[in-house]
């Protein structure tokens, strides 16, 4: 018998059942909906979070002066400067794995227009700062490199100090603005990022070259940075690596003795990022799992009413075998009626999963991720739960004895 | 040789306890183009008999020969194979699938055979055509009378072209009139030259046969032949 015959075949019986096809597939569509709609709301969710920790900087590492270690009576992190500019050069300079290296300083302080003030934080930045927090500039340009024109009395303005200034019609460039009545030239807005993870808004800030910052805005340049290195790793280059890297080099320059604690902290925010993402990895798995269980269930059902049929067509399997068939031919016949119906079930179910995936992220205004190869092994498992539940009915039928089966009432 | 060798077969089932001996020693020879009716009380062993005759089951001991073949040897997918090609069945109860068209019904056989999808339409019109239903052929079996379901099952049976062709009490559920008309279609089939062997306890429908065996506790007591009556088609009322 060919394949079509026995397609043809499967289908005019699933077609004379119609109902119980249906009710039957639904468990298979509802399992695979499930599995669709659950992967594509984790991934939803991861992709939130990697959104969140890219809009901080890609491959970043914070480092600050003061000790993250525990023990002892210490001021925190950043609470004591340790951390000099020849550090900072340093740390530019002398390793491989470092890409950028930028200061932050920052303040908070009044910020005042020819028509309205605003008090926001100010910080004090390297034109590289830019790159290491992935900021790029809207309107104008960005802030002039360290060995050019460090002097220069610039301001690069986030969208809310721009909204709050100047409104939507005043076009902020070229517009001067004055900071602890120090005059800035306003020269670029920053594209916006929208809040952080923990959300503060990254729009609310002013950036000024960091020798400007130090000199006019806080009492003149010190030896120590009282403030934040923000380092850009190389890229290819793995983030502990670059954090071994500094560690060492600022140890090092700092003559701390083996067994002693640093005077400092590095931060690995691409490994906060990773366990996050790990937290939202195991959340789709764990929904992931739930949606198969239900996928099994479907696949029980599939077996339950496969069993049925082959108990009311005994006769019609005896009949069958009378006129020639082999037991391959009536395995086949009910392994493909199970597989026709988990298969039709699968893809009902993907594109109604496909469906719930869009409603979800659209009310919870995520990125919809439908993943090819999710849906591809939902398919593929809702055919695998036809062949696994269909077998045992199908052999079952394939090795009646044709003499009882002719003769079941 | 004849179309049908059967040597010292014997069957026994357990039932139980006891054990049943449906066949006990069975020797026949069945001739191509012989009209046979079997006959006995329930319990004779004359089902067993078509069973293994039928290949849907196998004896113990004992030879049989199906048109020089000895089938008592072969595996259960050799036994579709010959029960494809070379056997019709009929039923007492006819046997159709449900909700399928007469015309499907008798393709059956073919599908199996592996025979194209239009060859197989073609074959299975004329095989409705020859039991007169070829008007028939989009009506499922609800649609149709007992009667013509049992003509359906006999295109169903002769579609192959098999040599022999099996009834199993085929008139068991039909009134004298229709049972008169299934008799002359098999009769006629009888004519064109494929074997018949029909089991029957009504001694009215076993005249029609030119031979009748009759069975015992697993023995044939009686083998006789003499004229049959012809079916006539209406002459009964």
């Amino acid at each position: 018998m060919n394949l079509w015959a026995l397609l043809r075949t499967a289908l005019l019986a699933l077609a004379r059942n119609r109902l119980r096809s249906l009710l039957t597939a639904l468990g298979i569509i509802i399992g695979v909906a499930a599995v669709i709609a659950m992967v594509s709301i984790g991934e939803g969710a991861k992709a939130q979070v990697e959104q969140t920790f890219s809009a901080m900087g890609t491959n970043l590492l914070v480092v600050r002066s003061g000790s993250s270690g525990f023990g002892g009576a210490r001021g925190g992190a950043g609470s004591q400067p340790t951390l000099s500019w020849d550090d900072l050069r340093a740390i530019q300079t002398e390793l491989p794995s470092v890409r950028y290296a930028a200061p932050e300083l920052r303040t908070s302080a009044s910020v005042i227009s020819d028509e309205q003030n605003w008090t926001t934080r100010i910080a004090g930045v390297t034109a590289d700062y830019l790159h290491i927090r992935n900021w790029s500039i809207a309107r104008g340009h960005g802030l002039p490199d360290a060995d050019q024109d460090a002097g220069a009395k610039v301001a690069l303005l986030g969208q809310t100090v721009v909204d709050k200034l100047y409104g939507p019609y005043v076009d902020p460039i070229g517009q001067s603005i004055r900071i602890r009545n120090v005059p800035f030239e306003v020269i670029g807005v920053l594209a916006s990022k929208g809040q952080s993870a923990f959300g503060e808004d990254y729009d609310d800030t002013v950036l000024v070259p960091v020798r400007v910052f130090a000199d006019r805005l806080e009492g003149g340049l010190k030896a120590f940075i009282a403030g934040t290195i923000y380092v850009g790793a190389m890229p290819g280059v793995s983030t502990q690596r670059t954090e071994r890297d500094i560690t060492a080099l600022l140890r090092d320059r700092h003559r701390i003795r083996e067994g002693r604690e640093d005077d400092f902290s590095v931060r690995n925010l691409e490994e906060l990022a990773s366990a996050r993402q790990a937290s939202t990895q195991t959340l789709t798995t764990l929904l992931a799992a739930i949606a198969a269980v239900s996928l099994l269930v479907g696949g029980i059902g599939v077996m339950n009413i496969m069993l049925v049929s082959v108990t009311e067509r005994t006769r019609e399997i005896g009949l069958r075998m009378a006129v020639g068939a082999r037991p391959a031919d009536i395995l086949w016949q009910f392994l493909i009626e199970a597989l026709v119906l988990a298969l039709v079930g699968g893809v009902v179910g993907v594109v109604l999963g496909i469906g719930i995936a869009e409603r979800l992220s659209a009310s919870f205004s995520w990125p919809l991720l439908i993943r090819l190869d999710v849906v591809l092994y939902a398919v593929a498992v809702s055919a695998a739960v036809g062949v696994v539940f269909g077998l045992y009915p199908a052999r079952r039928a394939a090795q009646l004895d044709p003499i009882e089966a002719l003769r079941y009432e | 040789m004849a179309l049908l060798e059967l040597q010292d077969l014997t069957r026994t089932y357990r039932m139980g306890d006891a054990d049943v001996h449906a066949l006990a020693g069975v020797s026949l020879a069945v001739e191509a183009g012989e009209f046979v009716a079997v006959m006995g009380a329930s319990g004779s062993g004359k089902s067993t008999l078509m069973n293994v005759l039928g290949c849907l089951d196998r004896p113990d001991s004992g030879r049989y020969h199906l048109d020089g073949t000895d089938v008592a040897q072969l595996t259960r997918e050799q036994l579709a194979s010959v029960r494809n090609r070379t056997l019709g069945f009929v039923f007492q109860s006819f046997n159709l699938l449900p909700r399928t068209r007469a015309v499907e019904n008798v393709e059956l056989p073919l599908l199996y055979a592996g025979v194209p999808a239009a060859e197989r339409r073609r074959r299975a019109r004329r095989a409705l055509e020859q039991v007169g239903l070829g008007q028939r052929l989009d009506h499922t079996p609800s649609q149709l009378s007992g009667g013509q379901q049992q003509r359906v099952a006999i295109a169903r049976a002769l579609v192959n072209s098999p040599k022999l062709i099996l009834a199993d009490e085929p008139t068991g559920n039909l009134d004298t009139a229709t049972s008169i008309e299934v008799m002359a279609l098999l009769q006629s089939l009888g004519r064109t030259g494929m074997t018949v062997m029909l089991v029957t306890h009504e001694a009215d429908i076993a005249a029609y046969a030119a031979r009748s065996i009759v069975m015992r506790d697993g023995r044939v007591i009686a083998d006789e032949r003499r004229q049959p009556l012809l079916a006539v088609p209406g002459a009964v009322s």
